[in-house]
């Protein structure tokens, strides 16, 4: 068990720190829109029990309402059809040695910063690769955007043809499931679909093809340009519902300090 | 002539803000009816349907003939001022409070002699056209009108008690995403509002009547969201205290029943705006608004709610939706119990479908904004408590009054088979 109390020294002393890769939830952050005919996902809500009052004079306490795909949040396979057939595709019966595991980080962030579409491709996942090592296997991507600096309108980019920001392509994310295999992709906007993902084919692809090959998704995440590309462990449990899609979650991740990095 | 209200001062902050009071509420049963009438603005009264003679003041037997079914029947109103005189005193406070007062007995033309209030603009034993409106007590009043307009008579400080007048007022409007905002926002402001407040709820997605309310001088759009209690109170903190008159349009609306829908999503989104959206705003700003109904020219004066007319009676193609308007009526009732004593008025403007998206499917007639908010501006400078919008509002209401289990009959019919 050395290995476990090197780590909490270096928790300790800094030399591991941990970064909080998750938004505040906030009655007011913005949630994935969906023609209104369909169902919608419920918004934040917090309803005060008793706040050290007649209700209730020593404790204070709320219910919450929140859909499983409120705020920074997990999707499991059950999630799409896709994957609605997969064997311990919901958030209560996936091993919880997924829920920890190594992280990789593309930066699309320049690219997402000129062009609101932007298009995460096979040939820009390889071109990473020839800078920082293959992806291993079983292993997050996330794709930092710099997304979550956004916020109000912006975020979302909702216009009259659909919201516009950032996503893989068909292949980019097919690449990362058949070549890479990795465990799950994340991403820092709404979904981990790109804003125009319906238009794709097949639409919404990078919930079609993950959750169709078991893999997770992780959306509405933050921090990720505190994250390294290599080498950083993420911590990511959903909480353990029933029959659940998804859930929202706290996602934090084990990072080398800054000074102790070493770039290949 | 009526010497024009001024805007008020802006408010002394070392001044004790005046409490409410009120006029005298005590009535008999049978005098409720004229209250009723009030609350819709009519000018009615007891007629005796074996002998024809109309009633005053209310009873329970014919003053002629002693037959005891009377019914409430509207009048012509117009008559002539038999005597006048202006009280200076009174032992009520919110008569001592007002003085002078003027009042007199009018010779109705239907045949009773009434007792009233009387409008500083009419002549000595001049003709006069009566209205019956409700007081501050919530209780119906006889007030007579020079038979003609005269200059600005609506800001006749005797009849301005007994309205809801927007003008010098500040109204708030609580949901901008709604179709007929910029509509109500326009009336408002044309009928003399000072500020139109305009909630907005989710600013992070765009709606398309945004940019019609910017386009409006004296409109602030602020942040508010009746499904969330954090964000009413909030708002409540910074415009409570000078919100007079609450227009709450927020609504939620999906077609469908309970059977067509299959869970209860869509149903709880209505209820959490329609009826719990009204719950949030009426105890977060009830409060204010009450302690601020005797403050002068701009005081709280109106509650008003958007109410669909088969909160009456369900319309079966809105099964759910109807449902939860049904929930807000009562609400709205329990409200009026509530806000009586500070002489809040919660009006209820009913409507038929609308012209929106989510009636597209609805053959015609629907109420549009303009219309809407038509009736919205009518009902504050009647002072109305009940008012319809449209003839599918008035004629549903006219078969509810007829015989409401009939109606529910008449709107849940399956249809003949093959």
């Amino acid at each position: 068990m050395s290995l476990l109390n090197d780590l909490a020294t270096q928790l300790a002393s800094g030399e591991v720190q941990v970064v909080d890769l998750t938004h505040t939830l906030d009655p007011d952050f913005p949630v994935i829109i969906l023609p209104p005919e369909f169902g919608q996902c419920a918004r934040f809500r917090m309803e005060e029990i008793s706040a050290y009052d007649h209700r209730g004079p020593a404790w204070k306490w709320h219910n919450l309402t929140l859909s499983e795909h409120t705020g920074t949040h997990f999707d499991a396979p059950a999630h799409w059809i896709s994957g609605r057939d997969l064997p311990n595709n919901s958030v209560d019966e996936i091993d919880p040695s997924q829920f920890v595991g190594p992280v990789v980080v593309i930066d699309c962030s320049k690219g997402a910063a000129q062009d609101e579409d932007y298009e995460l491709t096979p040939e820009f996942i390889t071109a990473w690769e020839g800078e920082h090592g293959r992806i291993p296997e079983d292993a997050w991507v996330l794709m930092r955007t710099d997304w979550s600096k956004k916020s109000g309108a912006e975020y979302l980019n909702m216009r009259e043809d659909g919201a516009h920001s950032p996503g893989p392509t068909p292949e980019g994310i097919l690449f990362l499931i058949n070549a890479r295999k990795i465990r799950g992709f994340g991403t820092e906007t709404v979904g981990t679909d790109a804003g125009q993902g319906s238009h794709y084919s097949p639409p919404y692809p990078a919930h079609f093809y993950l959750h169709g090959a078991g893999k997770f998704g992780l959306q509405c995440l933050a921090n990720l340009d505190q994250l390294p590309p290599t080498g950083a462990i993420l911590m990511a449990a959903p909480l353990k519902i029933k029959n659940g899609t998804g859930s929202p979650l706290r996602v934090m991740a084990l990072v080398p300090a800054p000074e102790t990095r070493t770039t290949r | 002539m009526t010497t024009p209200l001024s805007p008020p001062p802006k408010k002394d902050p070392q001044k004790r803000t005046l409490s409410p009071t009120r006029p005298p509420e005590a009535r008999s049963r049978a005098f409720l009816g004229l209250s009723a009438a009030a609350a819709e603005g009519r000018f009615a009264l007891q007629k005796c349907s074996e002998c024809a003679t109309f009633q005053y003041p209310p009873r329970d037997a014919c003053g002629s003939c002693l037959s005891t079914d009377l019914k409430w029947t509207d009048c012509a109103p117009e008559g002539t001022i038999l005597a006048q005189t202006t009280v200076r005193t009174s032992t009520k406070l919110f008569f001592r409070e007002r003085a002078p007062w003027r009042t007199g007995t009018v010779q109705l033309d239907a045949g009773p002699v009434i007792i009233c209030h009387v409008h500083g603009d009419c002549e000595r034993n001049g003709r006069v056209k009566l209205i019956n409106r409700l007081d501050r007590s919530g209780q119906a009043v006889l007030l007579a009108l020079p038979d003609k307009r005269s200059l600005n008579m609506e800001d006749d400080p005797q009849l301005r008690e007994m309205t809801s007048d927007p003008k010098h007022r500040r109204a708030l409007i609580t949901d901008g995403r709604q179709d007929n905002a910029p509509a109500l926002a326009k009336a408002l402001l044309e009928a003399g509002a000072s500020i139109v407040f305009v909630g907005e709820s989710e600013t992070w997605r765009p709606y398309p009547t945004r940019a019609p309310l910017l386009e409006m001088n004296e409109i602030e759009l602020l942040p508010l969201d009746v499904t969330d209690s954090q964000s009413v109170l909030k708002q409540t903190g910074e415009i409570g205290g000078k919100t007079d008159i609450l227009i709450n349009n927020a609504r939620f609306l999906r077609a469908g029943g309970a059977l067509a829908r299959g869970d209860t999503g869509f149903a709880k989104d209505e209820m959490e705006v329609n009826y719990f959206g009204l719950m949030r705003l009426a105890q977060a700003f009830g409060p204010a608004m009450c302690a601020r109904t005797a403050d002068g020219v701009n005081s709280a004066v109106a509650w008003v709610n958007i109410l669909s007319v088969h909160a009456l009676s369900n319309l079966p193609e809105f099964g759910c939706f109807s449902a939860s308007h049904a929930a807000a009526r009562s609400l709205s009732q329990s409200l009026r119990a509530d806000f009586r004593g500070a002489g809040l008025r919660v009006m209820n403007l009913y409507v038929g479908p609308t012209e929106d998206d989510w009636h597209q499917p609805v053959p015609p007639p629907k109420v549009m904004p303009a219309a809407l908010a038509r009736s919205m501006i009518q009902g504050l400078q009647h002072g109305l408590e009940e008012t319809y919008c449209g003839d599918v509002a008035k004629d549903l209401y006219e078969r509810f009054l007829d015989h409401p289990n009939v109606l529910e009959r008449e709107m849940t019919l399956a249809g003949d088979g093959a």
